[in-house]
């Protein structure tokens, strides 16, 4: 299993890597200038990205050091432990569904704690990456359309959400436990 | 809701800091947290930077259209209420491609688009059509091939192997995506099926 899921992480960027340059041009595209020209992009969203994690990490930041963190997690510690899932991810399972700038800041704080190669670090790093700001992508694109009921939108939003959670916490043990 | 979390972090943090009778604490975590977030943006430039340079490469080559041409079975499955040929469908397959291939910026104005278009087709217009629950199912489940911004940040913590976690997040998101496939089916077999007209 881990053996598969290494060779699966390690070769699918090379190849795309090689096979998306090669593929424009054999398409005739001016690879070098469509790239630049992205990459702007790039810039950009990096920047954007600069006050909501500072804001996000300030606030989380503060409530780790005041001793605020691990007295909550504390309390859930018993029942998480009794499910087998490391208590340090759980605030990230309430975060991820509301707001993505928050929930990378949190993973970025436990990849920052307990070191990006830890089962920690690769359960949240997993986490991020398998679910998404549902509450989010809900209020712009219905509110795009001017939809004000959302029927079960959101309840199959946040079912897959935890679904994704609890996979990915499932398969980092199975893949690197 | 985000703005009760930010403010229940700080007061709470402030608070028990008090207690604790450690204020000083304080301080110093704002302004580390505020330096950590500052750094960690820095370190996104260099692979945001790239990645999103490769992926104009790839949609200029067409590859964006390409996968959307493969993904047309599995669109017909996804929303059987669509009629054929409708503009709807194109918009749908080019946000799922944009979102697996990790495109934020271009799945969401063509989320937006395939919203509209499904919109026309909605008898009810301020109430979510299935067809329109069962796209949001899609985006919010998050189909990602390549998790740039986390391989971005394991690399800014000196990862030994920052990219491990591309089959970890891929069997997850896999996971994920299906049960968001089959909750919104079981939801929309509850719900009276809605007639559409010709649109």
């Amino acid at each position: 299993m881990y053996s598969l899921v290494s060779l699966i992480s390690a070769w699918t960027i090379p190849i795309l890597l090689v096979f998306i340059p090669l593929y424009a041009v054999f398409r005739k595209v001016p690879v070098y200038e469509s790239f630049t020209d992205g990459a702007k992009d790039g810039f950009d969203t990096a920047v954007k990205i600069i006050p909501h994690l500072v804001g996000m990490m300030v606030a989380i930041s503060i409530f780790r050091a005041s001793g605020a963190m691990d007295f909550f997690i504390g309390m859930l510690k018993p029942l998480l432990d009794y499910l087998g899932v490391p208590s340090e991810v759980f605030p990230l399972a309430i975060l991820r569904p509301i707001t993505g700038a928050g929930s990378l800041a949190f993973t970025t704080d436990l990849i920052k704690e307990h070191g990006p190669d830890s089962m920690i670090g690769r359960i949240a790093s997993t986490i991020q990456g398998s679910t998404d700001t549902t509450l989010y992508v809900l209020t712009v694109y219905f509110g795009a359309v001017g939809i004000r009921k959302a029927g079960y939108a959101l309840k199959v939003g946040l079912i897959s959400d935890l679904v994704g959670f609890v996979a990915a916490i499932a398969v980092c043990v199975l893949v690197f436990g | 809701m985000v703005n009760f979390i930010w403010l229940f972090f700080i007061l709470v943090g402030f608070i028990v800091a008090a207690i604790n009778g450690r204020i000083e604490v304080v301080t110093e975590a704002a302004f580390e947290g505020a330096k950590t977030g500052v750094t960690v943006c820095f370190g996104l430039i260099s692979i945001l930077v790239f990645w999103l340079g490769m992926m104009r490469i790839a949609e200029d080559a067409g590859l964006l259209s390409k996968m959307a041409k493969l993904l047309q079975p599995l669109v017909r499955f996804l929303f059987p209420g669509i009629p054929r040929n409708h503009p709807a469908i194109g918009y749908i397959m080019s946000n799922m491609s944009a979102n697996i291939l990790g495109l934020g910026n271009a799945a969401t104005p063509m989320g937006i688009k395939a919203m509209q278009e499904l919109q026309k087709l909605n008898p009810n217009k301020e109430h979510a059509s299935p067809e329109m629950c069962t796209l949001l199912a899609l985006n919010t489940s998050s189909l990602t091939l390549v998790p740039t911004t986390l391989i971005a940040i394991r690399m800014n913590f000196n990862s030994l192997t920052p990219t491990d976690i591309v089959g970890t997040t891929l069997i997850a998101t896999f996971i994920s995506t299906a049960a968001a496939i089959m909750v919104d089916r079981w939801y929309r077999k509850r719900q009276p099926p809605i007639h559409y007209t010709k649109g």
